[in-house]
């Protein structure tokens, strides 16, 4: 495994509270990872301060440099990051939207080059969002907006996508779209690291699985081995039933503890 | 790029000029538009006196106070991401305002001496240092807002207080008709003082566009993105409270022009935060510009305040405005 990413003691504290306590991680290339953990786990945190948008302790380092010695228009291009919920506060366009995925390709003078093009035709193609490119983004269902912000994450062409709870209130359907769609980008060469609820779909769909209580990460290894009845009934009081598909073993939480 | 209004701007840009022609023409003694532009070129005469001296200050200082205020709100809807923003949010004109009345009060200058500009720019300034002071390095956009409505209130009470305590009515009535707005009996001087503040805000609100746009994402979006939002916040702040406070320090409070230009042409610019800035400057001229000439022609004792006509004529345009969107605004969820 050739790590892309490296988290070493990452601890972020805020207020008196440490919501990440010294998490140490790597992510790879061409790797799906799911981040799990109950509701408070500090997953979102973790994920903002490797967005560098908090201010961290220890060191995260990406191919080789360390995450606080690069300019934010770099840190920008290396590193995608989609927030929770699909958020626009106005209605734009949807190419106008994507093509906000180059920001950092580009500068105050600059025109968008044919490569910022060839960027959000891929990403508004591969997410099946080019047939509304021209209309305003507040006319789309909530299923086509997570598309949009998706498409707008992968118009950076990032070797870095984090995605932070992308599957939250969407339908059957639109879940599993957007966990093939992270996957692929995955399986196109980027290091995808995905806040899951679901921890049927983590199974489905990641790699690898990093599992968080209590701003620590208390595992991290392949999905199977990670998403043992064991770990899933310790760390989110669950019992969980497992059942067989396609040969994938998935967990189903069947009972709280 | 898709989307930028190049139609509407053009036909802004050349509806500004025309008003700035019409605004040589109306007053006192009307000049024909053949004979205000020769009046204007030649330099003899009276109506060169009339159109160089008197309406030309006016009318330029019209355009770029309407344009600033213009640009103003559009940055200020593009940084807070919603369309209820305007110019007066962080407290810089209240300041300049307040500055500019305690001269006009205490100083016993007349309210067109060239001091009550440079006073309210210096209070303007005064009141960008306090909000950078008490917000830091690390502020949140409610810690700024709030900043600024603190300051707002302390200004708008310190104008009252200087009301209240004028050495006589007629001071008090001076520096009330001068909150009202107006552009009347401006000179070169004030246009001289009041440029390079309005030009330099320009610049600094133009070179924030994009992040205006990347905004649209929301700021944990904008900054994975690479937009410094503390950067951003500064300028804009420093940026509207340069041109704003230079524009009421020179003219008064006019109200309403930095809320409604932004929306008159947004729909237009498909709602881009960035593309919706230079229409919005254009409209935000296009806007003074009418109202400065309808005090003029509109017959009255006493010339009416440009502020006052600024929101006379504006509620009801944007009424209407919101009444034709009020069906898309009902569909679209918060």
């Amino acid at each position: 495994m050739t790590a892309i990413v490296t988290a070493e003691n990452l601890s972020v504290v805020i207020g008196h509270a440490k919501v990440v306590d010294a998490a140490t991680f790597r992510l790879a290339r061409g790797t799906f990872t799911a981040l799990v953990g109950p509701n408070g786990a500090g997953k979102t945190t973790l994920m903002r301060a490797l967005a560098g948008l908090i201010p961290a302790e220890g060191t995260v380092t990406i191919e080789g440099r360390t995450l606080a010695s690069m300019p934010g228009r770099e840190r920008a291009r290396t590193l995608a990051y989609l927030p929770q919920g699909a958020v626009f506060h106005w209605p734009l366009r949807v190419d106008a939207l994507v093509a906000l995925g180059r920001y950092p390709h580009g500068d105050a003078l600059s025109s968008p080059t044919p490569d910022d093009r060839r960027a959000v035709e891929a990403a508004l193609t591969a997410t099946a969002t080019a047939q509304f490119a021209a209309r305003p983004v507040t006319t789309l269902s909530g299923g086509e907006r997570a598309r949009v912000a998706l498409a707008r994450a992968l118009a950076t062409q990032a070797p870095v996508l984090l995605a932070d709870e992308p599957t939250v209130s969407l339908d059957a359907r639109h879940q599993l779209v957007v966990m093939q769609l992270l996957q692929k980008a995955a399986r196109n060469g980027a290091a995808v690291l995905t806040v899951v609820h679901d921890l049927t779909l983590a199974a489905r769909f990641a790699d690898r699985v990093l599992m968080m209580r209590g701003g620590r990460v208390v595992a991290e290894g392949d999905t199977a081995s990670v998403l043992q009845p064991e770990w899933i009934a310790e760390v989110f009081g669950v019992e969980p039933a497992m059942l067989a598909l396609d040969g994938v073993q998935l967990p189903l939480p069947r009972r709280p503890l | 790029m898709p989307g930028f209004p190049l139609r509407l701007t053009i036909a802004l840009a050349a509806l500004v000029p025309l008003l700035m022609l019409a605004s040589l023409m109306v007053g006192a003694a009307g000049l024909s538009p053949v004979d205000a532009l020769v009046a204007l070129w030649s330099g003899e005469g009276p109506a060169s006196i009339i159109a160089r001296d008197i309406r030309l200050p006016r009318t330029l200082l019209a355009a770029s106070i309407g344009a600033t205020l213009g640009l103003s709100g559009a940055a200020l809807q593009g940084l807070l991401r919603n369309p209820l923003a305007e110019p007066a949010l962080f407290g810089a004109p209240q300041a300049a305002a307040a500055a500019s009345s305690f001269v006009i009060a205490f100083g016993f200058l007349s309210a067109t001496s060239t001091v009550v500009p440079l006073a309210g720019i210096a209070g303007a300034l005064v009141s960008i240092g306090g909000l950078v002071a008490i917000a830091g390095r690390r502020a949140s956009l409610t810690v700024i807002l709030l900043a600024g409505l603190a300051l707002a209130s302390f200004a708008g009470a310190a104008t009252a207080l200087i009301l209240n305590l004028a050495p006589n009515p007629f001071i008090a009535l001076e520096v009330a008709f001068w909150l009202l707005g107006s552009l009347e009996d401006r000179s070169v001087d004030h246009l001289v003082i009041s440029a390079p503040f309005l030009v330099a805000s320009w610049i600094v609100l133009m070179l924030n566009a994009r992040a205006f746009r990347a905004l649209t994402l929301g700021e944990d979006a904008a900054a994975s993105l690479g937009v410094d939002l503390f950067r951003t916040r500064l300028l804009v702040v420093v940026g509207v409270a340069l041109g704003v406070g230079a524009a009421v320090a020179v003219a008064g409070s006019i109200g309403f022009v930095g809320l409604v230009a932004p929306h008159l042409v947004r729909r237009y610019a498909d709602s881009d935060p960035a593309h919706v800035m230079l229409p919005a400057a254009l409209a935000g001229a296009a806007l003074l510009l009418a109202a400065d000439i309808s005090v003029r022609i509109i017959p009255a004792a006493i010339e009416l305040k440009v502020g006052v006509v600024t929101a006379l004529i504006g509620v009801p345009f944007f009424l209407a405005m919101i009444f034709s969107e009020r069906r898309m605004l009902e569909g679209s969820p918060s």
